[in-house]
C-alpha cells in the first residue's frame, strides 16, 4: 500500500550505505564518482523522504494517528525490557525529515565545490553521509533507545568533522572538546531513560506519552519537584549538551574549526536541533511539570541573551555565526519552555534555512578570501562577489527578523507566545527582545565589516573571486528558503491561521489562547516593536561600522565579551584543570602506578626474591638430596601415624 | 615358629644400615649397595607381612621390587661407568653439575 512507510528504514539507509562504499572504497576513487555515491544517496533519500511525507498524509487522513512501525526485535533483555527498531514518522518528524534531508542534500551539492581542493575529499563525504544516517534515525525513531543511537552516532560525526584537520592542533583539541562536552550532556539523557524506565517500564514513545497522560499522573507544579521533573530535567540536560545551551555551550564556538559546510549542516541546521527536538517529542511529560517548562524558558532566555553579548565583538567571520546559532538556539528553547512547542518547531525550520545559508555564504567568502576567516582583514567585498553578498544579505535580514522574511515569523511567534506566558512572561519576553536588537546588530555588523568599506586585506596576494556554480545554487535555493520559510504563518498576520502550528496540532494539540480581537491587536503590536527592534540594531551597526573603522584595542566590557566572559578560562580552572589534577597525581601516579603497578610489580619481586633464597637447597649434592627425602618420609611418617604417637608420647605426661 | 617380629626388626636394622651408608658413603658404588640393601629390607618385611597375614600379596610385591631393583640396577649400573669415564672417579661429591 504504502511503499516507503513500509520500508521506512530505506532513508536512513541510504545514507548509511554511500558512507560505507565511500569510506571503504572511495580512496581511490575519482571526485566525480565520489560526488555520484554522496549525492546520489542523499538525494535519494531525500525524494525517498519527500514519498514518505506523501504517503504519510494519506495515512493519517485515514488513521487520525502517527504511523508506527516495528520491524525487528532489538534488545529484548526480559519481559519487562522489549525494544524493537521501532521507526515512526507524525509530523512533527515530517519536518524535521524534510529539514534534513533537504538542506542536507543542499549542502552536500555546495561541498562538493567548497571541499575540491582538500585532502581526504572521500573522508569528508564518508562522515556526511553517515551523519545523515544518525541523523535520520534520531528523528525517525519510535521509541529513545533508537532515538538515542542517532544522538551518540551524530555527536560521532561532529567529532570527527570538526576534527576534520587532524593534523591542525586546535581542530584536533576542538572535536574533543566537542564530544567530551557531549558526553556530559549524554549522561543526563541516559539517566534520563532510565528513569522514564523505571517510571514507565518502557521507552517507547507511544507507550510512555500514553501513560504519561492518564489522569492519575500527578501534575507537578511550579515549583514542585516530582519524578516527571526529574526526568524532564535530565533530559534537558542532554539536550543542552546536544544544543549547546547554557552552561554546555562552550564546544559549539571552537567546532567551527571544522570546515564550513559542516558548521553549515551539524553546528546550524540539523545536529543542534537535536536537542529541541527531543523536548518537542517529549511535550507531554514536559506539560506535566511546570518546573521543568520554566528551566527550560529560562536557560533558552538566558543562552540567547548571553551568547548575542559574546557575538557583538568577535572578528572571526565564523565565531560570529557560531554565537548567533547557540543564541537561536536558545530561542527556540524559549518558545518550547512557555509551551509554544509548535513556534521553537517553527524557528528551528527558519533557522536551518537562514543559518544553513549564513554559514554557506560565510564559506563562500572565506573560499574567495582564500582562506582568511577573521573580519578585520576583509571589508568591501560586495562588488567583488555579488552572488555571495546577496546571498548574506538576504540571511542576514531573514535573521534579524524583517517583515516578511523568515525570522519575522517565526521568532515573533516565540516572543508573542513568551509575553502571553505566566508567571515571567513580561520580563521574557524583555530579554528576548533585547536579545533580538543584539541580533540585528551583530548580524550587520557582520555584513558592513565584511563586504563595505575599504578592502582591508593585501590585494596583491588575495585574488578575490566569485565561488562556482555548485556552491552558489544552493546558497540562492537557501535565500529562496530563507525569504519565504516563514510564510506558513503570513496569514496569521491577518487574523488568518497559522499554517504551521496548525500543521503540527495533532502532535502538539491546538491550545488556542483566549482573547480574540484584542489578542491578534498584541499580536500585531509586537511584532511591530520587534520590527523597530530589528531597525534599531541595523541602525547602530550602521553607525558604528559603516564608515572606514580601524580595529581598536579591547577593553572594559568590550574585553570581556571579547574574550567571552572568560568562560573557556572558568571552566578550565574550576573543572577541568582540577581534573586533570585529580587523574595526573591520585588516578595515574597513586592509584595506577602506586597501588595497581606495584601489587603487580611486588608481586613479582616478592617471587623472585623467595626463589632466590630457595634455589640454595639445590645444593648439587646428592647426599643431601637423600637427607631431605629422609626428612620427608620421617614428616610423611610422622603425620600419617600421628593419632598413635600423640597418646603415646605425651599420653603419661597427661 | 620365629616370631614376625623378630623378622620386622631385622628389616629396621638392615634399612637402617642401608640408609645410614646412602647417607654418609662417597662411593657411588657403595651407595648403589645401600640402595640395593634397602630394597631388600623392604623386601624382607614384605614377606614376614604375607607370612603373618597367610595372603600372598606381599609375596607378588617381592616380585614386583626386585623386578624393579633389576631395572634399576641395569640403568644405575651404566650411570655409574658413564660416570666413571668421564669424570675418573666415583666420589659422589664431584658429581655435582646440576647446582646452580
Amino acid at each position: 500500500m504504502h511503499p516507503i512507510l513500509d520500508y521506512l528504514w530505506i532513508i536512513p539507509l541510504l545514507p548509511l550505505v554511500g558512507s560505507a562504499i565511500n569510506g571503504i572504497f572511495g580512496w581511490n576513487w575519482s571526485k566525480n564518482t565520489i560526488n555520484a555515491v554522496a549525492l546520489g544517496s542523499t538525494g535519494l533519500s531525500f525524494l525517498c523522504a519527500i514519498e514518505a511525507v506523501r504517503e504519510f498524509r494519506e495515512y493519517f487522513a485515514q488513521y487520525h494517528q502517527p504511523f508506527t512501525k516495528h520491524f525487528v526485535d532489538w534488545i529484548v533483555a526480559y519481559q519487562d525490557l522489549t525494544i524493537g527498531f521501532d521507526l515512526q514518522i507524525d509530523h512533527l518528524t515530517v519536518v524535521m525529515l524534510l529539514v534534513v534531508t533537504g538542506v542536507g542534500f543542499l549542502i552536500h551539492i555546495y561541498s562538493t565545490g567548497y571541499m575540491a581542493h582538500e585532502e581526504g575529499y572521500f573522508r569528508f563525504f564518508a562522515y556526511m553521509n553517515l551523519f545523515m544516517f544518525f541523523m535520520l534515525l534520531l528523528v525517525l525513531s519510535a521509541n529513545y533507545v533508537v532515538l538515542f543511537v542517532g544522538w551518540e552516532g551524530v555527536g560521532l560525526c561532529s567529532y570527527l568533522l570538526v576534527g576534520f584537520y587532524y593534523l591542525k592542533h586546535s581542530a584536533a583539541q576542538a572535536g574533543k572538546k566537542a564530544f567530551i562536552v557531549n558526553r556530559i550532556g549524554d549522561f543526563g539523557f541516559m539517566l534520563g531513560m532510565f528513569l522514564l524506565f523505571r517510571t514507565f517500564h518502557s521507552l517507547d514513545f507511544h507507550t510512555v506519552f500514553e501513560a504519561a497522560s492518564q489522569p492519575n499522573v500527578a501534575h507537578e507544579g511550579l515549583g514542585q519537584f516530582g519524578i516527571l521533573t526529574a526526568a524532564c530535567l535530565l533530559l534537558f540536560v542532554g539536550a543542552t549538551g546536544k544544543s549547546a545551551q547554557i552552561p554546555l555551550y562552550v564546544w559549539l564556538p571552537d567546532a567551527m574549526e571544522g570546515p564550513t559546510p559542516v558548521s553549515a549542516l551539524i553546528h546550524a541546521a540539523t545536529m543542534v536541533t537535536a536537542g529541541v527536538y527531543v523536548v518537542a517529542r517529549s511535550h507531554v511529560l514536559f506539560l506535566h511539570s511546570e518546573t521543568a517548562m520554566f528551566v527550560v524558558a529560562i536557560v533558552g532566555c538566558a543562552t540567547a541573551f548571553f551568547a548575542a553579548t559574546i557575538g557583538l565583538v568577535q572578528s572571526d567571520i565564523k565565531k560570529v555565526l557560531a554565537y548567533s546559532t547557540v543564541s537561536q538556539l536558545g530561542y527556540m528553547f524559549l518558545g518550547c519552555g512557555v509551551g509554544a512547542f509548535g513556534a521553537g518547531i517553527f524557528h528551528l525550520m527558519t533557522h536551518a534555512f537562514f543559518k544553513a545559508l549564513l554559514f554557506l555564504s560565510a564559506g563562500s567568502v572565506i573560499h574567495a578570501m582564500g582562506g582568511e576567516q577573521d573580519m578585520w582583514q576583509m571589508g568591501g567585498l560586495a562588488s567583488k562577489i555579488k552572488v555571495t553578498f546577496w546571498c548574506m544579505l538576504f540571511g542576514t535580514i531573514a535573521i534579524a527578523g524583517f517583515f516578511p522574511f523568515a525570522a519575522f515569523f517565526s521568532k515573533d511567534a516565540i516572543l508573542f507566545a513568551a509575553f502571553n506566558s505566566q508567571p515571567d512572561g513580561k520580563a521574557l519576553y524583555a530579554v528576548g527582545l533585547f536579545a533580538a536588537i543584539l541580533t540585528s546588530f551583530y548580524m550587520f555588523r557582520l555584513v558592513w565589516l565584511t563586504f563595505f568599506g575599504k578592502s582591508r586585506y593585501d590585494e596583491h596576494h588575495v585574488h578575490v573571486h566569485e565561488s562556482p556554480k555548485n556552491m552558489t545554487v544552493p546558497l540562492m535555493i537557501l535565500a529562496f528558503l530563507a525569504l519565504t520559510g516563514g510564510w506558513f504563518a503570513f496569514p496569521a498576520l491577518f487574523g488568518g491561521k497559522d499554517y504551521f502550528t496548525d500543521f503540527l496540532s495533532p502532535v502538539f494539540g491546538s491550545r488556542e489562547i483566549a482573547g480574540g480581537e484584542a489578542l491578534h491587536s498584541l499580536e500585531l503590536t509586537l511584532s511591530g516593536v520587534a520590527m523597530v527592534a530589528a531597525t534599531l540594531g541595523l541602525i547602530v551597526a550602521w553607525r558604528m561600522y559603516a564608515k572606514d573603522v580601524k580595529r581598536g584595542p579591547e577593553k572594559g566590557l568590550h574585553k570581556l565579551l571579547y574574550n567571552k566572559y572568560y568562560v573557556d578560562e572558568i571552566y578550565q580552572g574550576a573543572i577541568v584543570g582540577p581534573l586533570v589534577w585529580i587523574s595526573r597525581n591520585i588516578l595515574w601516579k597513586a592509584v595506577d602506578e602506586g597501588t595497581i603497578d606495584g601489587a603487580v610489580n611486588g608481586i613479582g619481586y616478592g617471587v623472585r626474591e623467595i626463589g632466590d633464597g630457595v634455589r640454595h637447597a639445590q645444593s648439587g649434592n646428592t647426599r643431601s638430596y637423600a637427607v631431605w627425602v629422609l626428612v620427608g618420609a620421617v614428616v610423611v611418617f610422622g603425620i600419617i601415624f600421628w593419632p598413635i604417637i600423640h597418646p603415646a608420647l605425651f599420653g603419661g605426661i597427661r | 615358629m620365629v616370631p614376625t617380629s623378630y623378622y620386622l626388626i631385622l628389616s629396621a636394622i638392615l634399612f637402617g644400615l642401608g640408609m645410614i651408608a646412602f647417607v654418609f658413603k662417597r662411593n657411588i658404588i657403595t651407595i648403589f649397595m645401600a640402595i640395593e640393601l634397602m630394597l631388600n629390607a623392604v623386601n624382607l618385611a614384605f614377606v614376614a607381612f604375607s607370612k603373618a597375614f597367610g595372603k600372598s600379596d606381599g609375596e607378588v610385591f617381592v616380585l614386583f621390587v626386585i623386578v624393579v631393583a633389576a631395572a634399576e640396577a641395569a640403568v644405575g649400573l651404566g650411570i655409574i661407568i658413564l660416570t666413571a669415564r668421564n669424570r675418573r672417579s666415583l666420589n659422589v661429591e664431584r658429581v655435582d653439575l646440576l647446582k646452580l
